[in-house]
């Protein structure tokens, strides 16, 4: 064992995933959080922005969520683990950006998530994003802009310190899914969270 | 809902404005972090387990016709949570240069030689003991564009999932004494100093393979769970 093990609490830090993170990470079925062909199929799709307005080609974008029950197949969830609801359900999604810093994920619509302290959660995914220039992960949620009552009871959205940068939470519903643009920095900057 | 949180590292990963690393300039947010509750979403993630590995995938150097060239390595290690509990059947996909320094990729256009039979990308899955093991070559240090004369210590990036969002993580492994921590922003980025060593992976000659490889041990420590229960959180 390493020595500095003898600290069991010594958390090994992050480093950038650097700008050659092509040769491993992404997969040719990583977008597809469901089978292609499954019944109603969403599309999020955006794209990655510097703080110059810039796409950013050497970013990683990935996505976590519930099935559209809510729920997980996971024995973490208090609830129990779950068999998803959908055929061929991941949970998981992830897209490289391209030249133009785009990123395209195929999935379904989570359902809202219990809370035991709070309202429900408004149906999300959890979003992080891996790039060269970026030391750790940024992690974002993306909510759905078609669900207007849930997303104002959402204790998340709700307990934004700043009012004004919830609409960068908040993917646009389009043609075929939703589009949900990320701004690492300058005036339109996505809200980050402290995970 | 939920009566599982993840402890908040302070101090171990780098801040993402870090000026000595260029890139960070126009990427790193300038807006203060929400803190984000661990609900549902946060304490769970894909378990892969071996679903994403193919057999050939932990030993780079049996990936094409020939051998690559190289100083051939065993890379291994436990990966762990704070606490010290193993983390079982977790996948881990890494990638890195050739022993030239070069990556197969179309980006990296410094010259030096590709390998023809080195691709440089690995995945496995960890053992109930939360153990790996990869067989590779050693990667060369290689130059970048970050400010005069700058290089890269040797290393190979290291993609982690746990069990849980909130343990995901992206690092990369060093090697012992490498003559370039000390001029590398990317390492030196880690505030804590105590913390910059648990990147860097100890010679193991005991698990040397006599006449065939050396060996070097790199553990992995991802946030552990807190035992403070929130409220009841059975109630549905």
């Amino acid at each position: 064992m390493m020595t500095d093990l003898a600290d069991l609490n010594a958390l090994t830090p992050s480093q950038t995933v650097g700008p050659f993170l092509h040769i491993a990470l992404p997969w040719p079925d990583g977008p597809d959080v469901v089978p292609a062909g499954t019944p109603d199929l969403i599309v999020v799709s955006g794209r990655v922005f510097d703080g110059a307005g810039d796409g950013v080609p050497d970013a990683i974008v990935e996505t976590w969520q519930a099935d559209p029950d809510g729920r997980f197949e996971h024995p973490d969830d208090p609830r129990g683990s779950a068999a998803p609801s959908v055929a061929g359900f991941r949970g998981f999604g992830r897209s490289a950006t391209d030249d133009q810093g785009a990123f395209a994920i195929r999935t379904v619509k989570p359902g809202p998530l219990p809370s035991s302290s709070t309202p429900p959660e408004a149906p999300h995914l959890d979003v992080s994003v891996f790039a060269r220039g970026l030391l750790d992960r940024v992690v974002t949620r993306c909510y759905f802009g078609d669900e207007t009552s849930a997303n104002a009871g959402d204790p998340v959205l709700n307990a934004l310190p700043d009012e004004s940068r919830r609409v960068t939470l908040i993917a646009e519903p389009v043609d075929g899914g939703y589009r949900f643009d990320i701004h690492l920095q300058g005036r339109d900057e996505t809200v980050f969270f402290d995970v | 809902m939920t009566d599982t949180v993840y402890g908040r590292p302070d101090n171990v990963h780098p801040p993402l404005a870090y000026p000595g690393y260029g890139s960070t300039r126009l990427r790193a947010p300038s807006q203060s972090l929400v803190l984000l509750p661990h609900n549902l979403t946060e304490v769970t993630g894909p378990l892969f387990g071996t679903s994403r590995v193919r057999p050939t995938d932990d030993d780079l150097t049996v990936q094409h016709e020939g051998e690559p060239i190289g100083q051939r390595i065993i890379v291994h290690g436990r990966v762990i949570e704070a606490g010290g509990r193993p983390v079982r059947g977790t996948l881990i996909e890494i990638w890195q240069a050739n022993a030239a320094g070069r990556y197969r990729h179309a980006r990296d256009t410094w010259p030096a030689p590709i390998d023809p039979n080195f691709t440089g990308l690995g995945r496995t899955t960890t053992g109930d003991d939360g153990s790996y093991r990869f067989t590779t070559i050693r990667p060369g240090i290689y130059p970048w564009g970050n400010h005069d004369n700058a290089w890269r210590p040797a290393h190979i990036h290291f993609s982690l999932f746990g069990r849980a969002f909130t343990q995901r993580l992206i690092t990369q492994m060093y090697f012992p004494d490498d003559p370039m921590f000390a001029h590398d922003p990317i390492f030196q980025s880690i505030p804590d100093e105590r913390a910059r060593p648990r990147l860097i992976s100890r010679f193991d000659y005991a698990e040397t393979k006599s006449n065939w490889a050396l060996a070097y041990e790199f553990d992995i420590v991802l946030r552990g769970r807190d035992a403070t229960p929130m409220e009841d959180g059975h109630d549905d």
